[in-house]
């Protein structure tokens, strides 16, 4: 286990060519997650929105760091807690936000809603609204990547509750005893739904459970960007380069309630403390600072870029709004494939 | 039957081993993973390895779980994995993966998923297998929209309904009958790249008293008392719909306007069957025709025990059939 320490400067990968770039790209992804979300809320109070929404508010930085360490042509599964998962791996917002509406023009025709976003053209198999169930997705996604040599990687996506499901452990099994290339990678927000990850986890860190199927684990802070992006970074090389499946954990904070709006009876954690993480532990404000600090950006450049990105999340929350509602008989649809192969 | 002629039939684990090596011949994308497969235990999987290689023929570890899920996600990019879990109540250890991912990827996804998978999975009822060995589950994934489900009672059917299962975009379910693994499932050994499309029934028999739709062993079963009624003076149609979903409704529904009876024979647990579904369709879209009571014949509900003395009573038999049929004529 490894955990970050506080770097005094961009560290030497982020120097390099390319590297100013990356970090930028690293802040402009976390800004749609961030700003989509937030649209989210305000869609919600206004009874916009038909459902209720799991906000990745407080992990931007890991769901971030994790997706661009793989590219667009490689795989990625995810839970209900589903938003960033497909923005952080380049996915149109606006096809996202008009599907959280129900709209014909959303990714998944209307079909999914907020916990089942997928976007095949960036890789993003599905999110699962079944707490563990896409597990196995990614890793059979990552045996089609072996079998065809294609050179593919799969991300996995859970949480510390899915670190309880079987299915995680028969998947991670599996892809040790068959070195498929795949990442699973723990979003550990300390909390399922409303029990601890410390009662309800037989180890502190998830990344242990690595050790019992034979593949590297490493815990990383999940509020430092750049820590998880190097972590993930190592995995998928491992991955690539045929060594076979890695775990990483990236310890983090819901900032949010589980499900937006959701009210709980007996409170379970202190919400004063819940308060202070957005002053001390928010992974853009945090990597805001640093990207000043080391000279990579100005505050007026990354201002530009949140205001670029609050334009794009407008115009996406414009574009569900207008577009219309799929028709009645879009509920048949889809059941099965008509045309074979 | 001389044992020259018997040699010239085709089993149902001939026909098995026969459709995937073709499939897998035919399309590089074909994968087989299941239990035992290196070893053939089961037996339908005589010279894969060497044919195919170790990784197109992989053993799996014991998760049910996970090897479906890892089947959904290996069809989603790009692989048309088959799935042997040997043993049918082995899915139960699956559920939520069939349903939650095989089944509901394509649609939840707005159509961006197509997940080629087929599972099989044997019905080991009738032997002494008991509790945890014997259960014939079909009727629970026919309620699961996504899947389809075929079921064929005999060799030739199985070789091509295979075929077919595995070259079709959607997930398939494949239960076999192990009660037809001996005699009663051969057949004539058919023709190279002999194809059963899905969703269309064989009718067995010809008759215009009653329709007798039989469901694996049922089929077989409905073969049997058919022959037993007709020197009675009752001519029975026999219909083995082979394919349960997508079910040939027009197949059956003609024919029971034709002979106004109907006794479903499906070695189900009684209760939601598939013969319930069948009842209840024919019920509904061939009313004015009906002559008499729906009648199904199919296993009790009950658990299935180990004890010879208390297991055959439960199944579906040949003098159940007939009773049956005797019963549509009030």
């Amino acid at each position: 286990m490894t955990v970050s320490t506080e770097p005094t400067a961009l560290p030497a990968e982020f120097a390099c060519a390319g590297g100013r770039e990356l970090a930028m790209e690293m802040m402009r992804r976390m800004q749609r997650v961030r700003l989509f979300e937030e649209a989210t809320k305000v869609l919600f109070h206004a009874g916009e929105l038909p459902a209720m929404v799991h906000l990745s508010i407080g992990q931007e930085a890991a769901v971030v760091g994790a997706c661009l360490a793989t590219g667009t042509s490689d795989y990625m599964t995810g839970n209900h807690r589903s938003h960033g998962h497909p923005i952080a791996k380049g996915a149109r917002l606006d096809a996202l936000m008009a599907e959280l509406l129900g709209k014909a023009t959303g990714v998944c025709g209307g079909k999914g809603g907020s916990m089942h976003l997928a976007d095949f053209s960036v890789g993003s198999l599905g999110e699962s609204g079944i707490v563990g169930s896409a597990i196995p997705v990614a890793t059979g996604a990552a045996l089609a990547a072996q079998v065809r040599g294609s050179g593919q990687v799969a991300l996995c996506f859970f949480g510390d509750g899915a670190a309880s499901e079987g299915v995680l452990h028969e998947s991670m099994n599996m892809a040790s005893i068959w070195k498929l290339p795949v990442v699973y990678f723990c979003e550990n927000n300390g909390y399922a739904v409303s029990v601890t990850a410390e009662e309800s986890l037989s180890v502190p860190d998830v990344s242990m459970r690595a050790a019992g199927y034979s593949m590297p684990g490493v815990t990383v802070d999940g509020q430092d960007v750049l820590a998880v992006y190097r972590a993930t970074a190592e995995a998928v090389r491992r991955a690539r380069a045929g060594e076979g499946p890695s775990l990483v954990e990236a310890k983090t904070y819901r900032f949010h309630e589980h499900a937006y709006g959701l009210q709980v009876p007996t409170p379970y954690r202190d919400q004063s403390v819940v308060d202070s993480w957005f002053a001390t532990v928010d992974p853009l404000t945090l990597f805001h600072d640093r990207l000043v600090a080391w000279d990579v950006a100005t505050s007026q450049e990354l201002d530009a870029l949140r205001a670029e990105v609050r334009s794009e999340v407008d115009a996406a929350v414009e574009f569900a709004r207008v577009s219309p509602f799929p028709p009645p008989e879009a509920a048949y649809t889809d059941v099965y494939k008509e045309v074979t192969a | 039957m001389t044992t020259a002629t018997r040699a010239k039939q085709l089993g149902f684990l001939q026909a098995i081993n026969r459709a995937q090596t073709e499939e897998m011949t035919r399309d590089e994308r074909v994968i087989l993973m299941g239990q035992d497969l290196r070893a053939n235990v089961f037996g339908a999987a005589a010279g894969a390895l060497e044919k195919f290689g170790p990784s197109r023929i992989r053993d799996l570890p014991l998760a049910e779980a996970g090897s479906i899920g890892v089947a959904a996600g290996a069809a989603m990019a790009g692989l048309r994995p088959i799935i042997d879990l040997t043993v049918a109540s082995f899915v139960f250890g699956a559920m939520d993966q069939f349903v939650s991912q095989l089944a509901k990827a394509r649609y939840m996804f707005g159509g961006q998923a197509t997940l080629p998978v087929v599972v099989r999975a044997a019905l080991y009822y009738h032997g002494g297998t008991a509790g945890h060995h014997a259960d014939r589950p079909y009727p629970m994934f026919m309620n699961v929209p996504g899947l389809k489900i075929i079921l064929p009672s005999t060799a030739p059917d199985l070789l091509g309904l295979l075929k077919s299962a595995i070259r079709d975009d959607n997930p398939v379910l494949c239960f076999e009958d192990a009660n037809l693994w001996g005699r009663k499932g051969r057949g004539p050994i058919p023709d190279a790249d002999h194809i059963v499309p899905l969703g269309q029934a064989a009718v067995r028999r010809t008759g215009t008293d009653v329709t007798i739709v039989g469901i694996g062993l049922g089929a077989f079963l409905a073969e049997q008392a058919a022959a037993e009624l007709a020197a009675d003076g009752i001519s029975a149609e026999v219909i083995d719909p082979r394919t349960l979903v997508p079910m040939d409704w027009p197949t059956i529904f003609e024919s029971v306007t034709r002979t106004g009876r109907l006794v479903v024979v499906d070695p189900a647990n009684r209760t939601c069957s598939a013969a319930s579904e069948i009842a209840a369709r024919v019920a509904e879209d061939c009313f004015d025709a009906l002559r008499g009571p729906l009648v199904r014949v199919t296993t009790d509900d009950t658990h299935v025990p180990f004890s010879p003395a208390l297991e055959k009573q439960i199944y579906p038999s040949k003098d159940k059939v007939v009773a049956a049929v005797r019963r549509t004529f009030v």
